[in-house]
């Protein structure tokens, strides 16, 4: 065999084994929510005995899953194209007319994620209170808008950094306003970037579990109250937690499955150029 | 009638100014062409004439009117990138057609317009192509269809050739001069190959290090430059200069002792010049020729032979390398001796500051201007 077959061959193995080893929990999440609660703590294991849907049954029973699901869709979206919204203009300012200080803004911003969240609980609590807030869909929204915004804006900037200037400067000598040279030329030109900021975005929106459990109860709670609820004070039952868990990930598994090529493109851009 | 008019143009990045205070006219349906070393501020101070870059100081006039704060846009200017910064994700067509799009010119005079300025730059079969789809020459026209759709007062080039291997950019050379009288319109070009300077320039503008050294047509660059600077800047091979004394001044000229004992009177106004002053004396590789009579004495250490001429680059005793162009047919080997002639008519003198001494003849060709061409109907 020539060399360069065989470790290309190796580095295949390589990666599949990877990818199991990362996809293992996962696989086995979705292998116990098919168990009775006996086999899902067997000891040995039992990979896969008689399955059965009883642990779906019984979630459906326990609660509304649309309700919640419907409130992790609007909240991820909806923070996300907020933080968009607001990081898009930033990220063009700072990546293109950057001042003295730019560097350091960027640097303070993302210092602000290091921050734990219960630090601001409290302040925040208070706030959402008096507010009315709690446990609404848009307080929700805003608080994992301003979340995510650093990461946001940070991710945006270095895709806007890819963009060759003199063709913003074309634009700008062919007459296009800072509106227009954003939407025109900017945006089209960093598309998968942005794509797969926004698709980052959503992801750690959909997995947010503090503020979730802490803001909202009923109304607004998205699906990480939903798989909380299964972790009762009788005992864990595993199948049901798994299944549980199982129908919560559903959407954003599809999703990011959907589109994979967008978010491999976008966080290797610049990379293969 | 499009001018162009800087006064005291400064640029000052943080503390570092990169502009030191240039002034300039630029005439109407001039071709002006900025050259001088990397780093001289060429493409800063294009950037200035065309908004992208603030003005620190100074005065820029387009056509008579103060535009130091009119956006890019609206100084009816087009500028052509060294990246040609085409829009990678339209069409050739759209590409040309985006400034007439932003101006809200109807579909149907657009597709005229785009379609005028194809026809001109052989572009046509390209027009529903996107960019990563044409060759480097061809990406390079369409951005100079781009600035012609505007019809724009002035185009500003930067280094639009630079790109491109050496056969196509004799080419687009050629092609921008066409353009040039087919437009009939004002351009400031910037570059820093000395051929494309000479060849297209009705106006050369010598920079360095943010100062202007010279401005003025390719020949009295070349037959009078103002300094040193300029005088090796401008020619190619590079002009010879020699360290000398001046032994005598008188009306006629300066007459100089050059190495090796033999001295040599050349024609200048010699001005505050006087016996004792140390000169350096400049002479072109063109101007100089092997002779018996010669009054240099070299070996030869280098011989590039070209077919049509040849170079020799030659050693002269305690002093250094001297460029000779000698003629195609020339025997001369490597480590023969030679006698170089020098013609005093040719020859420039630079004083200790580098400043040129106004030579006594002024070249029947430096202030000629190329015919301003009949106005395009
Ligand atoms: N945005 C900037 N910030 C700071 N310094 C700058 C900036 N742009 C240019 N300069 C400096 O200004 C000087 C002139 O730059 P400029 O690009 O005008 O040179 P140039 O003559 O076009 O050179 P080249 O032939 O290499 O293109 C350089 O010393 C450069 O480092
Ligand atoms: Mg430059």
């Amino acid at each position: 065999m020539h060399p360069n077959t065989r470790s290309k061959l190796w580095l295949t193995a390589l990666g599949w084994f990877a990818a199991l080893v990362i996809f293992f929990p996962i696989l086995w999440m979705i292998l116990t929510s098919f168990k009775t609660e006996i086999n899902a703590i067997a000891t040995p294991p039992v990979v896969l005995a008689a399955p059965t849907l009883e642990n779906y049954v019984a979630v459906r029973e326990r609660a509304d899953y649309i309700h919640f699901a419907l409130n992790s869709i609007i909240i991820s979206f909806g923070a996300t194209l907020l933080a968009t919204l607001i990081a898009v203009p930033a990220a063009y300012a700072m990546a293109f007319f950057p001042g003295r200080r730019t560097k350091d803004l960027l640097l303070w911003m993302l210092s602000t994620k290091m921050m734990p969240a219960v630090g601001v609980l409290i302040p925040i609590y208070l706030l959402f209170r008096d507010l009315h807030a709690l446990d609404t869909r848009w307080g929700l929204i805003v608080v994992y808008t301003l979340m995510n915004l650093p990461i946001v804006v940070w991710m945006l900037y270095t895709f806007f950094k890819e963009v060759p200037k003199d063709i913003l400067e074309a634009g700008r000598m062919d007459g296009a306003k800072p509106k227009q040279e954003v939407w025109m030329l900017l945006l089209p030109l960093s598309l998968p970037g942005i794509a797969s900021t926004a698709l980052l975005s959503i992801i750690l929106c959909w997995n947010e579990a503090f503020w979730s459990l802490n803001l909202t109860s009923s109304n607004a709670a998205p699906l990480t109250t939903f798989i909380a609820s299964f972790s009762a004070p009788e005992g864990l039952f595993w199948a049901k937690l798994s299944a549980a868990s199982t129908v919560a990930i559903a959407p954003i598994l599809v999703f990011g499955w959907m589109s994979q090529r967008q978010l491999v493109r976008g966080l290797t851009f610049g990379a293969v150029k | 009638m499009s001018t162009v008019v800087l006064k005291d143009i400064r640029k000052s990045f943080g503390d570092v100014q990169v502009i030191k205070g240039v002034d300039l006219a630029i005439e109407d349906r001039e071709f002006c062409v900025f050259v001088g070393p990397s780093g001289c501020g060429k493409s800063t101070l294009l950037r200035m004439i065309a908004g992208l870059e603030e003005i620190t100081s100074g005065e820029l006039k387009i056509d008579g009117e103060q535009v130091n704060d009119v956006p890019p846009a609206e100084r009816g200017l087009a500028m052509v990138f060294q990246t040609y910064a085409l829009y990678p994700h339209m069409t050739v067509a759209d590409n040309m057609a985006f400034s007439l799009r932003l101006a809200g010119v109807s579909k149907e005079e657009r597709y005229q317009k785009v379609r005028d300025a194809a026809r001109v730059l052989q572009l046509e079969p390209l027009l529903e192509r996107k960019p990563k789809e044409l060759s480097g020459g061809q990406r390079q026209r369409v951005a100079i269809g781009r600035a012609i759709v505007r019809e724009p007062r002035v185009f500003l080039f930067d280094e639009p050739l630079s790109n491109l291997d050496a056969a196509l950019r004799v080419q687009m050379r050629i092609e921008l001069a066409r353009l040039h009288e087919h437009l009939n319109a004002t351009m400031i070009y910037v570059t820093h190959d000395q051929v494309e300077a000479m060849t297209l320039a009705d106006k050369i503008v010598v920079l360095q290090g943010g100062i202007v050294e010279q401005a003025g047509t390719p020949l009295e660059l070349y037959h009078h430059p103002r300094n040193l600077f300029v005088a090796g800047f401008i020619g190619s091979p590079k002009m010879n200069f020699l360290n000398c004394t001046v032994s005598a001044v008188e009306a006629a000229g300066a007459t100089v002792q050059l190495p090796g004992g033999a001295s040599l009177t050349v024609p200048v106004h010699p001005g505050p010049l006087k016996a004792g002053d140390q000169v350096t004396l400049g002479v072109r590789p063109e101007h100089l020729r092997p002779s018996e009579t010669g009054e240099l004495q070299a070996e030869v250490m280098v011989v590039e032979r070209l077919g049509g001429e040849t170079f020799l680059y030659c050693q002269l005793a305690g002093v250094g390398m001297l460029v000779v162009q000698a003629d195609g047919e020339v025997a001369t080997q490597v480590h023969d001796r030679i006698a170089i002639k020098l013609n005093p008519v040719n020859c420039h003198l630079f004083t200790a500051d580098g400043m040129a001494v106004e030579r006594a003849i002024r070249h029947p060709l430096a202030d000629l201007r190329r015919p301003v061409a009949r106005k395009a109907g």
